[in-house]
């Protein structure tokens, strides 16, 4: 692969010893996908997730010097401020997340704690190249925007962030971003929670390797919050990073253009009892609950204005946790949607993942949520989850079970 | 003894009993204590990878946790000690890399036809060299 003289400078060490082992690991990077060159990129998110495989590489750049050359976004660890009036935190639990900060304070990013930057303060425009790891995000903007960026990792997207570049293959090049699957939605898709179980049906009836979908039969009108769930379900069901909605995304304005001129090399029918499979696959549909737990990805107002409807004025019968960004706990501060939720015994928690140490005390228990992904990856931390719509879930909370 | 060539991505040399796995696997959900798999219906569910060399068709999950979960396997020392895969993705290829864990790709067919779990294979990704005993 040809390198600028500036990218050789970078290799060489001139630019410091951080970038140098950006670039070093970037460089290990072309031999799996053997790309021409690099190129410039203008965003970055990086999915800090607190942990010590993520403390360690962050330490490990920022021992060598340097600051990132493009600031990225980050992703939430959890509020130990804010936990810290209800759980007790080992010595190790706090060191770990002290220095996860410090360190990326240090490095030079956007400490905006948030999974959802692409409705925030990270959105690209078409066709602009970046690096964004986050399973919810990486195809929000390739999909929805028309970015482009590969499903980078945390570390690979650091790198990025370090150098400024990225080794240019696969869904940064045009040719590969042709859908791959033609998808035919015949099942009924209305709520937003439709969307989660349709991202997480398609990579349950689709080989591995046939990554990109091209739905048709969806309705004309979709919400971002529809969108943020499909892409987040396909992600992480599958490790679907582009998909195109026939008359809907930017690169599909029909299907001979989500298809590139090519036939697709495979076609699917999703009907409602596929949805249903998928359902009864990932969830029970009734039983009591003991806990309540929102926002993977972070939920927006939208979906907070959404729980203070079907909430009223009644009360929790078990603690109901929301996971938001700091906009939009501030907005419900504003419109009075925290208030509502924090009489009724609710809590709204900025810069806080799920997949956090934060839960411990929820160990052992079985709760409500209305993200597969949630309950997917917090079987690490011995919970588990009945899976409903958030109205549907709102009111299991209420009533302490899902009816 | 039989040799094939594979593709180099992550560099290392690794010599062990192979597990095969039909499905993709993701890292977070293996426990670090034993090394087995606890996804609900994998293929590898309640079998170890501990210091094993994995065949399978390549990563899934979000993009934090393959290197989350790595890191654990290793310090308990439970991690797979070499990986050969179908189907690179940046997260799981980035990684290796990081996780110093020899990973190759583009293997003939042949190979899959002949191996069974716990054969011993060597792989020297430095020479692009899978050899079976």
């Amino acid at each position: 692969m040809k390198l600028t003289s500036e990218e050789k400078d970078m290799l060489a060490g001139k630019y410091g010893e951080g970038v140098a082992l950006a670039m070093e690991i970037q460089q290990a990077i072309v031999e799996a996908f053997e790309p021409e060159r690099m190129v410039e990129i203008s965003r970055v998110h990086v999915a800090l997730s607190n942990q010590e495989a993520d403390l360690w590489f962050v330490e490990k750049l920022l021992k060598k010097g340097n600051k990132c050359r493009i600031s990225p976004t980050v992703n939430p660890p959890y509020n130990l401020e804010y936990f810290k009036n209800y759980i007790e935190f080992t010595q190790e639990e706090v060191d770990i997340i002290e220095r996860t900060r410090k360190a990326y304070r240090e490095i030079g990013a956007t400490l905006t704690y948030n999974c959802t930057p692409y409705l925030e303060n990270n959105i690209p425009r078409f066709k602009e190249v970046v690096a964004f790891s986050e399973s919810s995000a990486t195809p929000y903007i390739n999909s929805i925007y028309g970015a482009r960026t590969n499903r980078e990792s945390a570390q690979s997207a650091l790198c990025a962030a370090m150098t400024g570049r990225v080794p240019e293959y696969g869904l940064l090049l045009e040719e590969n971003r042709r859908g791959q699957v033609l998808v035919e939605v015949e099942a009924k898709i209305k709520s937003d929670f439709d969307y989660q179980l349709l991202g997480y049906t398609f990579p349950r009836m689709n080989d591995y390797h046939d990554t990109i979908p091209v739905f048709v039969g969806l309705p004309d009108k979709i919400s971002s919050e529809a969108l943020m769930n499909l892409g987040a379900q396909l992600n992480t069901a599958g490790a679907v990073s582009l998909y195109h909605i026939v008359g809907y995304t930017p690169e599909a304005p029909n299907i001979k253009a989500a298809f590139q001129n090519h036939q697709p090399r495979n076609k699917m029918v999703i009907k409602d009892e596929d949805i249903q499979e998928t359902y009864s696959s990932i969830s029970d549909k009734k039983g009591e609950i003991d806990f309540a737990l929102f926002g993977c990805p972070h939920l927006t107002i939208k979906q907070i204005e959404q729980i203070v409807n079907v909430l009223g004025s009644r009360k929790f019968s078990v603690p109901f946790w929301v996971c938001v960004s700091n906009l939009t706990k501030s907005l419900a501060r504003k419109m009075g949607y925290l208030d509502t939720i924090k009489s009724a015994g609710g809590h709204l928690v900025t810069e806080t993942c799920i997949d956090q140490p934060c839960w411990k005390f929820l160990s052992g228990k079985k709760g409500v949520t209305d993200s597969p992904k949630c309950a997917y990856y917090t079987k690490r931390r011995n919970m588990s989850f009945y899976i409903a719509d958030l109205s549907r879930a709102t009111e299991a909370a209420i009533k302490g079970e899902l009816r | 003894m039989r040799r094939y060539r594979c593709h180099k991505i992550a560099k290392g040399k690794a010599k062990g009993e192979i597990v095969i796995s039909k499905d993709p696997l993701c890292f977070y959900l293996v426990d670090p204590k034993d090394g087995q798999v606890i996804e609900k219906n994998h293929d590898l569910e309640g079998k170890s990878i501990a210091n094993k060399i994995i065949v399978f068709p390549g990563g899934k999950g979000s993009s934090v946790v393959q290197a989350d979960g790595l890191y654990q396997l290793q310090q308990e020392n439970n991690a797979p000690i070499g990986m050969i895969i179908k189907y690179p993705d940046t997260v799981l290829v980035a990684t290796s890399i990081i996780m110093n864990i020899p990973l190759v790709d583009k293997v003939d067919e042949d190979f899959y036809s002949i191996i069974e779990d716990d054969d011993v294979i060597e792989i020297n990704a430095d020479e692009s060299i899978i050899s079976i005993d």
